[in-house]
C-alpha cells in the first residue's frame, strides 16, 4: 500500500472533530502559511507541487490560482466544489463525512493565498447530513481562533460558510455552481470571462474540487517540491480513487499516481479483483463521462505497454483506445453486464441532468436516451449505431459546457469498442431481453493477465 | 411539474423560521440576498413537506425578488416537491453504478411493498419513492436516501429494504 497524505488519519477515532484531528497535526499548515508564508509563497509551493484539479479537468491549480485578477477595492472569492455528483465518484463525500476538517483547513489556507474574506463551500444539497457535519466543523474551528476575525493574531479575517445545492449534476460545472450560489437556476455562463476575472457577484474567484483543497494540507506542510517527487511525470502526488462496481473491495482509495491498473484492481490491498470470481469486462476509469474501455484495453494500452492510474497513461491512445482520469470515478463491469444496458442508464442520466440552455445536449441527449432504450429493449435496427455516433458528434464541442461533451463520449466508445454487443441486440432482439452478451471477446488476453 | 394551486391564501411564516431565513441571508454580502434562494426553500421545505406556489410567493417577498425567479429555481432543481410528498419519500439512486449491483430489483420491491407507482404517496400518507440520478456513493450500492432528513442506507437487500419501511412505520405509528 502506497503512503497516505489525505487519509492517513481516517481511522483515528473522532478524527471527525477538531481536537482529535489538532492533534494529529492538524491546522499545523494553516499556521504555517499565515504566520511564516505570504499569500505569493503559498500560490508559488501549490505551483511547485504540480496539483492539478481533482474534479474533473485535471488543470494546475497553482496556475488556476495566479490567474486570479487582483483588482484593488474589489472582492475575491474562494468557492469549494462539493457538489459532488459524477456517476462513479464518492471520495468527496468520503472525505466530507470522515475528516472534515481536512476541508476546512484546506479552504482557510487556500482562502489565504487568494486574498479572500468570505469562502463558500457549495455542497451538493442530497449530502445533508455532510453540511451538518461541515457546520459542525466550521463552528469548532472558529471557537478555536482558527476562523473569523484576527486568525491567530495574524491579521487576517475569513468567514467560511456552506451552501447547499438543489439537486442538479450541472451545478458541478464551475460557472453553474457560481449562477447557483447566486440563487439562480443552474446555467453554465459563457466563457470567457473565466471565473478568475468575474464569477461569484461578477468579483474574481477561484472554484475548486474538494480533494484539490485538501490536497494543498500535505503541500503547504512538506513543501511543494515534496509533493513533486511523488507520482510519475506531470501526474504528481496522490490521488483518491472511489473503486465501485463488481468489485471485491469497492471503497475510497489513496494511490501514488503512476500505479499499475492491474495492480489497482487486482491486489489486495487495492480492490482486490472482481466480485464472486467473475472476470472482468470492461472498465470507466474516471467517472461516467469517460470513454468506457474493454477490459484487454484497458489493462493494457495499444502498444502493449502497462496501463498507469495517471493523468498521461490512462489518455493514452486518445479517444481511439484511451481513456481519461477525470475524478477518478472508477467503475468495474464484470461479465455479466450488458453495455448497452449501461449506455442507456447513462445516457438517461445525461439527458435528466441537461439544463436545457444549449440545444444540442438538450435535444441530442434526449434522442440518444431513446434510440438506446429501443436497442435494450428489443426494437432496434441496425442503422441505429451510425445514428448514435452521428448524433454524439453533433453534440460534441457543440455546446456551452462539457455536460454535452461528457454525454457524448460514453455512447461513441461503448460502440466504439462494443459495437458487436449492439449489433446483437439488433440481430437477437428477443433473446437480448432475456439474457446479457457475456463477455465475448472483449477480454481475450485477460486470462495471461491473471496468470 | 407545477400545477395549479391557490395563490388567494398566503402562506405566513413563523417567527422562529423566519428568523433562520434572515441567518441564512447574513452569508452573503449586502444586496445579494437572493443567494438565499436554495438555503431557505429547503427550510420552507422543511417545515411544510413541499413547496407550494404560496410558500414561494411569500418567499419571494421575503427575498424581494419577484415570484418568478423562485418559481424557476424551484422547478429546476430536482430536490424540491411541487407538490405533497409522502412523509418518508425513499429516493432510491438508479444510475449506473448501482444498477449493475441491483438497483432495479430494489425499486420493483419498493413498489410492490408499498403498492404505489413511482412519485405517488401511500395512503396513509407515510410514504412515497421515486428512482433518483447519482447519490455519490457508488462502493456501498444499492443505496436509497430518505427525504426530508435524507438519512442514508447502503448495500440495500430486498431483506434490509423490508426491515427499514417497518422501522418508519412502528416510528410514525408510535
Amino acid at each position: 500500500m502506497g503512503r497516505k497524505l489525505l487519509l492517513e488519519h481516517i481511522n483515528v477515532p473522532g478524527i471527525n472533530t477538531f481536537d482529535v484531528y489538532r492533534s494529529k497535526g492538524g491546522y499545523a499548515a494553516v499556521e504555517k502559511a499565515l504566520k511564516t508564508l505570504t499569500p505569493e509563497e503559498v500560490v508559488e509551493e501549490v505551483k511547485k507541487s504540480g496539483l492539478r484539479g481533482r474534479g474533473g479537468a485535471g488543470f494546475p491549480t497553482g496556475m488556476k490560482w495566479s490567474f486570479l485578477a487582483k483588482p484593488e477595492g474589489v472582492e475575491r472569492y474562494l468557492v469549494c466544489n462539493a457538489d459532488e455528483s459524477e456517476p462513479g465518484t464518492f471520495k468527496d463525500r468520503f472525505l466530507m463525512t470522515y475528516i472534515p476538517h481536512l476541508l476546512i483547513e484546506g479552504m482557510i489556507v487556500a482562502s489565504f493565498a487568494l486574498g479572500a474574506k468570505t469562502s463558500y463551500i457549495y455542497v451538493r444539497g442530497e449530502m445533508m447530513p455532510q453540511i451538518r457535519i461541515l457546520e459542525k466543523a466550521i463552528a469548532e474551528a472558529k471557537a478555536k481562533g482558527f476562523l473569523g476575525k484576527n486568525i491567530l493574531g495574524t491579521g487576517y479575517d475569513l468567514e467560511l460558510y456552506v451552501q447547499p445545492g438543489g439537486g442538479a449534476y450541472i451545478c458541478g460545472e464551475e460557472t453553474a455552481l457560481l449562477e447557483s450560489l447566486e440563487g439562480k437556476r443552474g446555467n453554465p455562463r459563457i466563457k470567457p470571462p473565466f471565473p478568475a476575472i468575474a464569477g461569484l457577484y461578477g468579483c474574481p474567484t477561484v472554484v475548486n474540487n474538494v480533494e484539490s483543497i485538501a490536497a494543498v494540507v500535505p503541500i503547504i506542510n512538506d513543501g511543494g517540491d515534496e509533493y513533486a517527487k511523488i507520482g510519475i511525470g506531470r501526474s504528481t502526488g496522490t490521488k483518491l480513487i472511489s473503486a465501485g462496481g463488481n468489485l471485491k473491495k469497492p471503497g475510497v482509495y489513496e494511490i501514488d499516481l503512476g500505479l499499475p491498473a492491474e495492480e489497482f484492481l487486482y491486489s489486495d490491498d487495492y480492490c482486490g479483483g472482481i466480485a464472486n470470481g467473475k472476470l472482468l469486462k470492461a472498465v470507466v476509469a474516471g467517472g461516467s463521462s469517460v470513454p468506457i474501455l474493454p477490459a484487454n484495453l484497458f489493462l493494457k494500452t495499444i502498444n502493449n505497454e502497462a496501463r498507469l492510474m495517471s493523468y498521461e497513461s490512462l489518455a493514452d491512445g486518445g479517444f481511439v483506445s484511451g481513456t481519461m482520469m477525470g475524478s477518478g470515478g472508477f467503475i468495474a463491469y464484470d461479465e455479466d453486464q450488458c453495455i448497452v444496458r449501461n449506455t442507456w442508464n447513462f445516457a438517461r442520466f445525461y439527458h435528466h441532468e441537461s439544463c436545457g440552455q444549449c440545444s444540442p445536449c438538450r435535444e441530442g441527449t434526449g434522442w440518444m436516451e431513446k434510440v438506446l432504450h429501443r436497442l435494450e429493449y428489443g426494437h432496434g435496427k441496425m442503422s441505429d449505431m451510425d445514428l448514435l455516433v452521428d448524433v454524439s458528434k453533433k453534440i460534441e464541442g457543440n455546446t456551452i459546457c462539457p455536460l454535452g461533451d461528457a454525454a457524448a463520449w460514453p455512447v461513441a466508445s461503448a460502440i466504439r469498442h462494443f459495437r458487436d454487443e449492439f449489433e446483437w441486440h439488433v440481430t437477437n432482439a428477443y433473446e437480448a431481453t432475456t439474457r446479457n452478451y457475456g463477455l465475448a471477446h472483449y477480454a481475450d488476453p485477460l486470462n495471461a493477465v491473471i496468470a | 411539474m407545477l400545477s395549479v394551486q391557490d395563490t388567494n391564501t398566503p402562506v405566513k411564516f413563523s417567527p422562529e423560521l423566519i428568523s433562520k431565513f434572515a441567518d441564512v441571508v447574513s452569508r452573503y454580502p449586502v444586496g445579494k440576498q437572493k443567494s438565499a434562494l436554495l438555503p431557505i426553500l429547503h427550510l420552507v421545505q422543511a417545515e411544510y413537506g413541499w413547496v407550494s406556489a404560496p410558500a414561494m410567493d411569500s418567499v419571494a417577498d421575503f427575498l424581494s425578488i419577484q415570484s418568478i425567479e423562485v418559481y424557476e429555481v424551484a422547478s429546476f432543481y430536482t430536490m424540491y416537491f411541487l407538490k405533497p410528498q409522502g412523509k418518508y419519500m425513499l429516493e432510491v439512486c438508479r444510475t449506473g453504478p448501482c444498477e449493475i449491483v441491483g438497483a432495479t430489483p430494489i425499486m420493483e420491491h419498493i413498489e410492490k411493498t408499498l403498492g404505489v407507482k413511482e412519485g405517488d404517496v401511500t395512503e396513509d400518507g407515510l410514504f412515497s419513492w421515486r428512482g433518483v440520478e447519482c447519490l455519490a456513493a457508488c462502493g456501498y450500492g444499492p443505496v436509497l436516501q430518505i427525504a426530508p432528513e435524507y438519512t442514508f442506507y447502503e448495500n440495500l437487500t430486498t431483506n434490509s429494504v423490508d426491515k427499514l419501511i417497518g422501522d418508519l412505520k412502528a416510528k410514525a405509528n408510535k
